[in-house]
């Protein structure tokens, strides 16, 4: 029925959940969303593989599920990677213009993108994006395109995101299992502040954070561009987890009560109130406090939080956020969690609204969707950036692609 | 009062406060001899015990037999009423020797007869002349038995209520300063020394001028009043880093607990003295830790420069602590001072060097024991610390935290700590 190669699939493994989102690419040449398939994740630890069978079986669901959703046939995805290992930071290259005019070329350009992205990195890591930031031309800083331009000398910076090799390839092969191809595998806070931003709003400085299951990512956008990545693996089931540990509680409740009693922030309505908890194994049901239970939480949550501002304060990123900062993931769900951020960052918050696609609008608005939509919108990005090559020259690319990794 | 105490306070400007140290029963005249090894400027020294033959032995200068009459010089023998009546017996000498000071020093060791009966009362003698009067004594080892326990803190108790400031130092906090191998005669020379040089450390902080001066009522706030024992700490260095030694000497010191009494402290007095090459960041450097630890206390800071010091850097440190085990406070509201009239209207603070004081000042009676406060002030003695939870450093929980479903996932950890483990734990938020 579907052209397969205009289908655009995202499949984000989570900790909590396994999202699959199909999008196409339309007439007008605009993404728009036509299938969800979601399953439970179970072989999933801090948004890394744990058991890679169970995972298997969770994925091949969650693609059967967009596959009827979409009416489309799933060959390949764009895979969302995160854990603890995943590191970004920023590189610099240089490279002297060598023409006797000092006319800066494309080969200039992409010599100086080379140069950048020659890291010295552990051996059992590989990058997983280069992005570049701005060019320098002789000092002269925030040029964005300096072909044609004069200089002698023309540096980049780059942002690298880089990862152990072994863990990223647990995902892949995860995927590979079932038969299906990986087109590339895209760090899941990139892609959620893909779906999340606007240009105006990466234009003025945004932080988005995704509260996930297990970890929690967060990206800062300034200037139209990436300034800091990270991962902070601690999510929702560390909060579940201090829930049972705190109120003594089995950890499924924990996570229920949490889903229905949970908030972020502590205030004087919760002092001395109650919620039962119904018994186990006959027992009578049990009252928890649900003061202790917010405050375990907002405790929780509250340190996140603080974590990410003083790694943002430390590198001088907390003044540039002009546009605020945007919270997806599950946990943008907890009660008062924007007000939360707001207050430790000391900006606007707000809910990740997903933008700028069209499709299923029941998809679009929720916030634990946001990451898969997010690569989707990568993938088409990616389409976009190679349209003009034929048929073979396609091939070709993807072979050196193949190699290339 | 008497007459003849009348007229040696008539004439009233003083340039020089007299200071004049009493060493109490056998304890008391030991220590005598250790602040008699370098004579302290200015101060009188005397005796004072109900044994004849252990005063003979003793280096003082002025020697006064307590009691002879009743005790015959053969020593109270342990009962504190013995010391207690020969104190009475003598009271009119007493009145004498004490007239004319300023401040009186009195040396004693608490729990055998002569010091913990004849104390309070010489305190009491004391005050009445008009002088101000500060109390440093030892309390005894815990293997001389509770009898001598009890009866100590008694005295004790009596010695707080008639004294202005009184400074224990409980013997059994010794054993952190001696090794094993140390002699039972080392053991007292030691406990003997620290009590001489914590009287050499209050006679430096109240006899000099500082430039940033503490003067006995700084030191009253501190001790009086207070239902605890103050402790007290000297430490020296000299050197280049003389400020980082010192401050370290008193992290460590035995007498304040490694610290726990500092951070249990709610009022400390600092006294440093340094010679003219004091500087400033070197106070700072002392402080830092010191204000660090007592977050909570007052704290008085003096420091003085003397000429002897040069190199060297002298800190004395009394810290004391409120009691918080419901012993209702001892000491009866201070009554309003009786000041004669011809003296009241005189201009006292004219002149600062005037130092009139009223002669006579109301005291106290000694408090009544019933027998639950004994129980209580034995509850209360130093071996029996209360443990307070320290502000000051948060230890590796002992409890094992079962991470739950993380147990088996490779840790997360920033910056030192294990996020796996819940927050409110790693915080030490308590759950009521």
């Amino acid at each position: 029925m579907f052209d397969s190669a205009s289908i655009i699939v995202g499949l984000e493994i989570g900790t909590s959940k396994i999202c699959v989102v199909a999008g196409e690419i339309n007439a007008a040449k605009a993404l728009n969303i036509i299938g969800l398939g979601q399953s439970r994740s179970r072989g999933v630890r801090k948004g890394e593989i744990a058991d890679a069978a169970l995972a298997q079986e969770d994925v091949r669901n969650a693609i059967v599920e967009a596959e009827q959703m979409a009416n489309v046939e799933i060959r390949s995805v764009y895979l969302g990677v995160t854990g603890n290992h995943i590191r970004g930071f920023n590189n610099h290259g240089v490279h002297p213009v060598p023409s006797a005019d000092r006319e800066i070329t494309l080969e200039d350009v992409q010599d100086v993108m080379k140069n950048a992205k020659a890291i010295n990195l552990p051996a059992d890591n590989t990058v997983v994006h280069a992005i570049r930031q701005h060019f320098h031309v002789d000092g002269q800083s925030g040029i964005l395109n300096p072909v044609g331009m004069y200089g002698a000398r023309v540096e980049v910076d780059m942002h690298v995101v880089h990862g152990l090799v072994d863990r990223l390839k647990n995902g892949i092969a995860v995927v590979k299992a079932l038969q299906l191809e990986v087109d590339e595998i895209v760090f899941t806070g990139l892609a959620s502040a893909l779906a999340l931003l606007t240009n105006e709003q990466k234009e003025l400085g945004s932080l988005v954070i995704d509260l996930g299951g297990g970890t929690t990512e967060y990206v800062v956008y300034s200037e139209g561009i990436i300034k800091h990545t990270g991962v902070l693996a601690v999510g929702g089931d560390h909060i579940s987890n201090d829930l049972a540990y705190g109120l003594k509680i089995p950890l499924g409740r924990a996570e229920q009560l949490k889903l229905e009693h949970g908030s972020a922030v502590l205030d004087g309505t919760c002092k001395g109130q109650t919620v039962s908890s119904p018994g186990q194994l006959g027992l009578p049901p049990k009252s928890l406090n649900l003061e202790h239970l917010r405050r375990i939480m907002s405790l929780r949550l509250e340190e996140t939080f603080q974590l990410i501002e003083s790694e943002l304060s430390h590198l001088g990123l907390l003044d540039r956020l002009r546009a605020g900062v945007f919270v997806c993931g599950g946990g943008a769900r907890i009660p008062g969690i924007q007000t939360m951020a707001g207050n430790i960052f000391q900006l606007p918050a707000f809910p990740g609204k997903t933008n700028s696609i069209s499709g299923l609008k029941s998809a679009l608005d929720q916030p634990e969707f946001a990451t898969a939509i997010g690569l989707v919108k990568f993938g088409s990005l990616q389409t976009k950036l190679k349209p003009a090559s034929g048929f073979t020259e396609g091939i070709k690319k993807t072979f050196v692609e193949i190699f290339r990794r | 009062m008497t007459a003849s105490t009348k007229k040696k306070s008539e004439p009233p400007i003083k340039k020089q406060l007299v200071i004049k140290v009493f060493g109490i029963g056998g304890a008391g005249c030991n220590v005598l001899g250790y602040a008699a090894d370098s004579p302290l400027e200015g101060v009188d020294i005397m005796a004072i015990n109900t044994d004849a033959q252990g005063l003979d032995a003793c280096a003082a200068p002025v020697k006064f037999v307590l009691g002879a009459g009743r005790t015959r010089g053969l020593g109270a023998g342990g009962d504190p009423e013995v010391g207690r009546a020969a104190a009475q017996e003598d009271l009119e000498k007493l009145q004498c020797f004490c007239s004319g000071a300023d401040i009186i020093f009195l040396l004693a060791g608490l729990g055998g007869g002569t010091g913990t009966g004849a104390a309070p009362i010489i305190a009491r003698v004391a005050r009445e002349t008009g002088a101000l009067v500060l109390a440093l004594v030892t309390l005894p080892f815990e293997f001389e038995g509770g009898r001598r326990q009890l009866q100590a803190q008694t005295g004790l108790h009596q010695l707080k209520a008639a004294a202005d400031a009184v400074i224990c130092l409980p013997n059994q906090k010794l054993f952190k300063l001696i090794d094993e191998k140390t002699s039972v005669v080392d053991g007292f020379k030691i406990s003997n020394g620290l009590l001489a040089e914590g009287l050499r450390g209050i006679w430096r902080l109240l006899a000099r001028t500082g430039l940033i001066n503490v003067d006995f009522a700084d030191l009253c706030s501190v001790t009086r009043g207070r239902h605890a024992s103050s402790s007290f700490a000297t430490a020296e260095a000299s050197g280049e880093r003389r400020a980082e030694q010192v401050a370290e000497k008193l992290a460590a010191h035995p007498l304040l607990d490694g610290g726990q009494i500092l951070s249990d402290a709610d009022s400390l007095l600092v006294s440093i003295v340094g010679g003219p090459d004091l500087m400033m960041t070197e106070i700072q450097k002392l402080m830092a830790p010191l204000s660090r630890q007592c977050e909570n206390a007052n704290i008085i800071l003096g420091a003085a420069i003397d000429g002897q010091f040069a190199g060297r850097l002298s800190v004395t440190l009394i810290a004391s602590s409120h009691c918080h085990d419901g012993v209702p406070a001892s000491s009866p509201p201070p009554a309003p001072e009786k000041v004669a009239p011809e003296k009241a209207a005189a201009p006292e603070f004219v002149d600062s060097a005037e130092t009139t004081r009223p002669v006579s000042r109301f005291v106290a009676p000694p408090p009544s024991l019933s027998e639950e406060k004994r129980e209580q002030l034995l509850k209360g003695r130093p071996g029996y610390s209360r443990k307070r939870p320290s502000r000051l450093q948060r230890e590796l929980p002992l409890e094992i935290v079962f991470k739950g479903r993380f147990e088996k996932s490779e840790p997360t950890i920033r910056h030192g700590e294990d996020l796996d483990v819940p927050t409110y734990i790693r915080r030490g938020v308590p759950l009521n």
